[in-house]
């Protein structure tokens, strides 16, 4: 039920955003509530949930120790019985000591007991990194979950996406992540006033519309894209068409599908390596449902596979840039060195 | 004793040297000093050299607790072995890893100690029995465990250290780990340096048993708390507790109470949760200043004695500066170096390309013949 006119919108960053999705939900469902370390008094690593300790008090916004197999499951246990915890994971890295408690029983946990209990639970943490975090801090395997039935994956890369999806999430029956991205958070962009407005988990978007070559991506990297299309404009007048995934699991084949069958090429960009990764999922969808339509392999960009290294001459080979981007599409598009079979 | 490697004994190579009466000499009170002085002024340089963004990434100083890391590392022996968190530089330069290596590390080069690969978090000294620098609150627990029981398990007669923080106490790691130590006999001290915080939240708030040492006990495991702000206190406390794990093949939790004057990391004013005044009161109780003051009541040393320390260590902190800026960057073309240790997958991780992850197409295709 909506109040506000559709169209109105309001200018916030996507950490804002985040953070208004939160603070609705607290005060539209009294079974919600957030958990996570660092998340009250210190207001959440990169400030997310800035100011909702002070409003909402210690029982809605519970702050953890450094025990993240344990509030996990904590969580998970809260959400069998019907509550529905929004879990902050300080990043993306620290999920791994809890991944036990996500795949092995959040994941399984209707499918194993024929339906019987449910659990709606939400965490929300951000990849990426870069910034010389290295190898233990700076990663984007969000993969790893996508690859695992029983779980929902949404990756946002705008204010309105953010606020839209996490809403969307903590509204959902089923355990789902939420990928943020510490270099999203400062992103700015128009956010719908309107407090029911939610985003519906397993869509794509294409947000820029374009006629030589589709850019796949999520997370930064469909800002990137975004980025590197603008640029092929302007420098080879190429017209390039962005689909930002949004949700990796569901995934919306057919948004993408759509696109590459009226662009005829396509490259996969995403942050995370690229074997067995998303892009891997996506090349395989597009090649099944555009054998006819492509004129160019399907290629990727993704990180150099290797634990990311410190030295900045290293980091900057390893990661993902508009540059790279750049370069892979103008092989693709045959109107730059192949950079992909040498 | 389970095991059925018999006990060797222990030679300890380089136990502090004590006068008569059990008090350390002057020497050694000095090289207490200047390890802990070289590590005040090594990190104030290293916060300015982040501030010139020639240091990056995240970078965690922990000036305030040098009584507590150089009392606990100095009675380590030449072949036990220590690993740490990731507020690792005092850690590093008290085990004696060269300060040259632990500033190119810092600035990301090939003369660091792992060649630019790890900076401020991943330090690491295997020659000097430093076994690293890790990120993830209380991996390393298990690790060092695994390392004692590596001692064991070739008949050496040396122990593990194992520095980690308050916070980190409250992991799953943190238990199995110590029931590991505790049914497998492991010659191992857990090292907790309780600053009072993990990031912004106090011992008082994060743990159930704020008296970190008592939950040794659980395992019925030796467990002891001592002041970090006196150094002699916590070297003889860590001496002690090292011995009784070579020789006797016991673990021990050693609860070491300080405090770090700087934020979490230099991103982090360590404003919001703590009081000026708070800050202030343990300034005064600063580790350093309670030694030099307490050498030179005890006619131990002389002041000039002190002054040409203090020289001596802001010399070799520039001298650090000065090697790590000539050292060079890591080549760029080494980014798949190091990924594995034979030569021919090193080789083919080496080749890899942008559509060629596993650096294999060149075999394919050449296998195909195209
Ligand atoms: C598993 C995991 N969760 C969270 C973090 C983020 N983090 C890094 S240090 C830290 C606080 C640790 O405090 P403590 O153990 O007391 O050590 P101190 O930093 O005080 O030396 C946190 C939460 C992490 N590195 N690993
Ligand atoms: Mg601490």
């Amino acid at each position: 039920m909506s109040v506000a006119a559709p169209s109105a919108t309001t200018t916030m960053t996507y950490r804002e955003a985040v953070r208004l999705a939160m603070r609705e939900e607290l005060l539209r469902d009294e079974d919600v509530f957030l958990m996570g370390e660092e998340i009250g008094v210190f207001e959440g690593s990169y400030k997310v949930t800035a100011g909702l300790f002070r409003e909402f008090g210690p029982v809605r916004v519970r702050e953890t120790p450094i025990s993240e197999e344990g509030f996990v499951g904590a969580a998970i246990g809260a959400a069998m019985m019907g509550l529905r915890p929004v879990v902050e994971i300080m990043t993306l890295n620290f999920i791994l000591v809890a991944m036990d408690q996500v795949v092995n029983h959040a994941a399984k946990i209707r499918y194993m007991f024929g339906g019987e209990v449910g659990c709606p639970l939400v965490i929300r943490t951000p990849n990426g990194g870069g910034s010389q975090l290295t190898a233990q801090h700076s990663q984007s395997f969000e993969v790893f979950f996508a690859h695992t039935p029983g779980l929902k994956v949404v990756a946002p890369s705008t204010p309105a996406d953010a606020r839209g999806l996490l809403k969307a999430a903590i509204r959902d029956d089923d355990p789902i992540l939420v990928v943020e991205n510490l270099q999203s958070y400062k992103i700015k962009g128009e956010v719908p006033e309107d407090p029911d407005h939610v985003v519906e988990i397993g869509r794509a978007a294409v947000t820029r519309e374009g006629s030589d070559i589709t850019l796949v991506a999520h997370s930064f990297a469909a800002t990137r894209a975004l980025r590197v299309a603008e640029r092929l404009r302007a420098d080879h007048g190429v017209s390039a068409e962005v689909v930002d995934l949004r949700s990796l699991r569901p995934l919306d084949t057919e948004t993408v599908v759509r696109s590459v069958a009226k662009t005829n090429r396509a490259l996969c960009v995403d942050e995370g390596w690229s074997t067995y990764g998303i892009s891997a999922e996506i090349t395989s969808r597009i090649q099944r449902a555009c054998f006819d339509d492509l004129d160019a392999p399907v290629e990727r960009v993704g990180l150099a596979e290797v634990p990311m290294p410190y030295a900045k001459n290293l980091e900057r080979a390893a990661l993902v840039n508009d540059e790279k981007i750049e370069a892979a599409a103008l092989s693709v598009l045959g109107l730059g060195p192949d950079i992909f079979s040498s | 004793m389970p095991s059925s490697v018999a006990k060797p004994r222990s030679t300890n190579r380089r136990s502090p040297r004590r006068d008569g009466d059990g008090a350390p000499d002057s020497s050694h009170g000095l090289d207490l000093y200047e390890r802990m002085a070289l590590i005040r002024v090594f990190e104030e340089e290293v916060e300015r050299q982040y501030k010139r963004a020639r240091i990056g990434g995240y970078c965690h100083l922990a000036s305030g607790q040098e009584g507590a890391t150089v009392g606990a590392v100095h009675p380590l022996l030449e072949d036990d072995l220590l690993f740490s968190s990731y507020r690792t530089h005092g850690l590093a330069l008290a085990r004696g890893v060269d300060p040259d290596a632990v500033m190119a590390e810092l600035f990301g080069r090939e003369g660091g100690s792992a060649h630019g690969r790890g900076g401020s978090m991943h330090l690491l000294d295997f020659s000097k029995g430093f076994l690293g620098g890790w990120g993830i609150v209380t991996g390393q627990l298990p690790l060092a465990t695994g390392a004692a029981l590596a001692l064991t398990y070739r008949g050496k007669p040396n122990a593990v250290m194992c520095e980690l923080g308050d916070a980190a106490t409250n992991m799953g790691a943190w238990h199995e780990s110590l029931n590991l130590a505790g049914i497998w006999d492991l010659p191992i001290v857990f090292l907790v340096l309780n600053n009072q915080y993990g990031m912004g939240t106090s011992v008082e708030k994060a743990s159930a048993e704020p008296e970190l040492y008592k939950r040794a006990s659980a395992f019925r495991m030796h467990g002891e708390r001592v002041d970090g702000q006196d150094v002699e206190a916590v070297l003889g406390a860590a001496d002690r507790l090292l011995r009784r794990a070579r020789e006797e093949r016991k673990p021990a939790v050693l609860e070491v109470i300080t405090y770090r004057y700087r934020g979490h990391s230099v991103a982090d004013a360590g404003t919001a949760y703590r009081t000026a005044v708070e800050i202030e009161t343990w300034k005064e109780r600063d580790p350093i200043a309670l030694y030099r003051q307490r050498l030179l009541d005890e006619r131990r040393v002389g002041e000039a004695q002190i002054e040409a320390i203090d020289a001596r260590v802001e010399k070799r902190v520039e001298q650090a500066v000065a090697f790590a800026e000539a050292s060079p960057e890591p080549p760029t073309d080494s980014l798949a170096q190091h990924l594995h240790g034979d030569p021919a997958s090193a080789e083919q991780f080496a080749r890899m390309g942008p559509g060629s992850p596993f650096g294999e197409r060149e075999l394919v295709l050449e296998g195909l013949g195209r």
